[in-house]
């Protein structure tokens, strides 16, 4: 795909028409639909993609939010909701002629309760904000993505966020209780319930993941877990990432789940070192963080048989954090391995794929054979305990055809870990960004599944619509571009 | 193998073609369970087998007639469980039927319900077809959630052919302890230690005795004995599987209805009898004064939905009713893998 700005596809009339139909039914200060207001929506997280959108909304509650719907119905004008624009595929990339639903002023936590250990929280609530506000009963909300400092709850169930503690605590779709949802219909529904096993089909679990496409969240009831007494974290380094990748499986052996597993290759750690001086060690082919949570005995108890199985697992230098401080410090690089990225180079281009374990060593030699095919660097994290890569791909957008090889590399990458056993998306979503390779992973017949269960929840089409599931007319000109060895160009242009 | 997914997806498509309705079973150990039995049989168990398990990559993937009690022997044999405890009411109970009823055990309230370990899904919908959903893999986003949905989904959506679920390590310790306790102070107090970091993985109050089991290492195990006190219950584990099979005495009887609530919800005056699990999320009732209608009310007032879980005569509906723009959605989702209706009729809603 390549970076498309379209010129305005719709006549002044019909904005005139839809923004006239929206300020009718919310304060004049909520509608947005000058390019100078407009233009800060443009993108995402995935910034190499831009559309403005013809206007903006910004309803203040789930009234305004109903009285938004009914209008986009009645007018057919498509709506991309919008929580903070932090993510990475494109899910909140607008539409030409479309409308914007931010959540932005939906911000309240409407009720806290640590005796239910739930809280029930507005879209545009922030993620980390929850847990701030939980603190003091000594709880908290698990799944922290690492962008959670900004990224919203309401973005969070449109892609069931992870996070780097997700293989012990669960991601989005295991901590979120009940979401209340405006439907396109005009409905107000409620799905899942703090009762377990809501009667009838588990719609909240098709719900959450769903990319924005079948409803617009109005509130969201979130499980609130007691925090660990105390971490500690282990930092492990290995002469080569084939026996990095069996320590882990080795750990897992041992009955052991613990908090984080995550591992960095060389490259990223020689990445992020100068930022952070976490005391990498820079020799080795992968460094490994292996976290204990719990009380101090646990914790105590779970790092010493940790590190027996390191050790006997062909572990080099092993350090244990003993003081918070140093616990952060050893997460740090892990941490901001993204903007570390952002500083060596001018562009990187984030992947999410998710493999069998057993083929990390496979998918990484693809990989390096991969840097040398486009010319590339690749730095690649690894959430080693739920099998979930990001292959960061260093380019420059400025360099004639970087870009366009970037994306080759990345659907590369994704088809390979989809040969191995593996999918396309871990945690970031299809959004707009892999589209194309979902024709790799599924078959026309779950594509048309797809669509009939978007049909159920949204029957216009209205909802985010040319995202996350391609149409088989996508697919089929996909893959005739790609035996052509190509990107899609005019990838902006809405095709069917 | 494949020979029995071409027999299935003739059948299918057979009965698709002349609106005749099928009933999909594995081992027939939950037929009892949801609306009333109709169609013709379409038996799974000729489907049956684990395809890939390493307890290294912690899933586990098997053919839908697979019998439970099979995968589970093989998942112990390295120290692995499926951590929903799924119900055994019989030594029939087959892996695709777990999955269709979406029945879970004592460890559900702490370590979560079927849905929540199912990572993948092989379905044979209405037209015949065979669709893959979700993958082997921990984290996958891609497309929407399906194999999660049939959780529960009682073969409304099709035949569930093949899943993949997520397993984990078997705990290292476990003991239980009790407390004699009203029903009252009982609910207080597993919702107050609830709130904290203990390893709880079960509870049932019963008879003015709350009992709970702690999971997990050593040190933490006896770390929450020390905190929490109460009398230790040798050779527990008995009784804990009594609970999850329903062998306990207190579910000796013809009519049960299983009441899902908030935890914190207060004590139902309903008459009759209850035995409480799942820190208060699940609670039995046998020997109701109330009618069913007036259980329905009265749960959803508190904000749950009651099952007629086991009953001569389900005349009241198993289920708790829908609204009616859940309903809407949930029929077209029937209807777009079963446009024929033939699936299961009646036995969801």
């Amino acid at each position: 795909m390549t970076p498309a700005t379209l010129d305005q596809p719709y006549s002044d009339e019909r904005l005139r028409d839809v923004a006239g139909a929206l300020r009718a039914v919310l304060p004049a200060a909520c509608v947005l639909d000058r390019r100078e207001e407009t233009r800060p929506y443009e993108c995402d997280g995935l910034s190499a993609y831009r559309q403005p959108p013809m206007i903006v909304v910004l309803p203040e509650d789930e009234a305004q939010v109903l009285a938004v719907l009914a209008v986009c119905r009645a007018l057919a004008v498509p709506i991309v909701p919008r929580g903070a624009g932090t993510g990475l595929s494109g899910g909140a990339m607008p539409i030409a002629d479309g409308v914007v639903l931010s959540t932005a002023r939906l911000n309240r936590i409407v009720r806290l309760d640590a005796y239910s250990r739930t809280a029930v929280v507005q879209p545009g609530v922030r993620n980390l904000a929850i847990s701030e506000a939980a603190a003091p009963h000594g709880l908290y909300y698990a799944p922290d993505p690492s962008s959670q400092i900004a990224c919203t709850i309401g973005g969070n169930v449109a892609e069931n966020s992870g996070g780097v503690h997700c293989l012990k605590y669960g991601l989005t779709v295991h901590n979120v209780l009940r979401v209340r949802v405006a439907t396109i219909e005009g409905d107000i529904v409620e799905l899942g319930s703090e009762a377990p096993d809501a009667p009838g089909l588990d719609l909240l679990s098709v719900f959450i993941g769903s990319e924005g496409m079948l409803g617009i969240v109005t509130e969201v009831t979130v499980k609130l877990v007691p925090k660990p007494a105390c971490a500690r974290v282990i930092m492990a380094s290995f002469g080569d990432i084939v026996t990095a990748g069996n320590a882990v499986a080795h750990v897992i052996a041992a009955g052991i789940i613990p908090a984080g597993l995550e591992m960095m290759d060389q490259t990223s750690a020689r990445m992020v070192e100068p930022f952070v001086k976490a005391g990498y060690d820079l020799d080795a082919a992968a460094i490994l963080l292996c976290e204990a949570d719990g009380t101090a005995e646990e914790v105590e108890d779970e790092i010493a048989r940790m590190t027996a199985v390191l050790q006997a697992a062909g572990a080099g230098a092993i350090a244990v954090s003993t003081t918070e401080a140093e616990r952060l410090k050893f997460w740090s690089g892990r941490k901001n391995a993204f903007p570390a990225a952002g500083r060596i180079s001018p562009d990187y281009y984030c992947m999410d794929g998710t493999i069998p374990r057993k083929n990390l060593a496979q998918v990484l030699t693809g990989i390096a054979q991969m840097e040398v095919k486009y010319g590339l660097r690749c730095a690649n994290v690894f959430h080693a305990g739920d099998g979930n890569l990001h292959p960061l791909i260093l380019f420059d957008a400025n360099v004639q055809d970087e870009l366009h090889r970037a994306e080759a590399f990345g659907a590369e990458i994704l088809a390979l870990c989809v040969a191995v056993g593996g999918t396309i998306t871990g945690e970031h979503g299809v959004g707009i960004e892999k589209i194309d390779s979902m024709c790799v992973q599924f078959r026309p017949v779950e594509l048309a599944a797809f669509f009939a269960v978007k049909g159920a929840f949204d029957p216009a089409m209205l909802l985010n619509p040319n995202k996350a599931i391609p149409t088989l007319q996508r697919c089929a000109e996909f893959g005739r571009m790609r035996v052509t060895n190509g990107a899609l160009p005019h990838a902006g242009l809405p095709r069917f | 193998m494949s020979e029995q997914l071409d027999y299935f997806r003739d059948r299918i498509q057979a009965a698709t073609a002349t609106g005749k309705p099928l009933r999909i079973a594995g081992g027939g150990s939950k037929d009892w369970y949801g609306g009333l039995l109709a169609g013709d049989l379409l038996d799974t168990r000729g489907h049956h087998g684990v395809i890939d398990y390493e307890p290294t990559e912690l899933v586990i993937t098997a053919r839908c007639g697979t019998p439970l009690a099979q995968l589970e022997a093989l998942l112990l044999e390295h120290r692995q469980m499926l951590a929903f405890e799924p119900p055994r009411f019989g030594d029939a109970s087959t892996i695709g039927g777990v999955v269709a009823a979406g029945l879970a055990g004592p460890r559900r309230a702490t370590a979560g319900g079927v849905r929540d370990f199912v990572l993948g899904a092989q379905l044979i919908d209405g037209k015949g077809e065979l669709l893959n959903f979700g993958g082997q893999v921990m984290k996958n986003v891609a497309g929407y959630d399906v194999s999660r949905l049939l959780a529960g989904s009682l073969g409304t959506l099709g035949l569930i052919a093949q899943v993949s679920l997520k397993v984990l390590p078997l705990p290292l310790v476990e003991t239980t302890v009790r407390f004699e306790l009203d029903e009252v102070t009982a609910l207080a107090r597993l919702n107050g230690w609830a709130g904290q970091p203990l390893p709880l993985s079960a509870s049932c109050w019963h008879a003015g005795v709350l009992t709970v089991r702690l999971s997990g290492a050593e040190a933490a195990v006896a770390a929450a004995l020390r905190k929490l006190g109460g009398e230790h219950v040798p050779d527990a584990a008995g009784f804990w599987t009594s609970l999850r099979d329903q062998s306990h005495g207190f579910f000796d009887t013809s009519t049960l209805w299983r009441l899902a609530l908030p935890p914190t919800a207060s004590a139902q005056i309903l008459g009759g009898e209850q035995l409480i699990e799942w820190g208060g999320g699940q609670r039995w009732l046998k020997g109701a004064r109330a009618g069913a209608e007036e259980i329905r009310r009265s749960v959803a007032a508190a904000g749950g939905h009651a099952t007629l879980y086991r009953a001569p005569d389900k005349g009241a509906g198993a289920f708790h009713p829908q609204g009616a723009a859940i309903a809407r959605i949930n029929e077209r989702l029937r209807r777009a893998f079963d446009p024929a209706g033939i699936f299961n009729r009646g036995r969801l809603y």
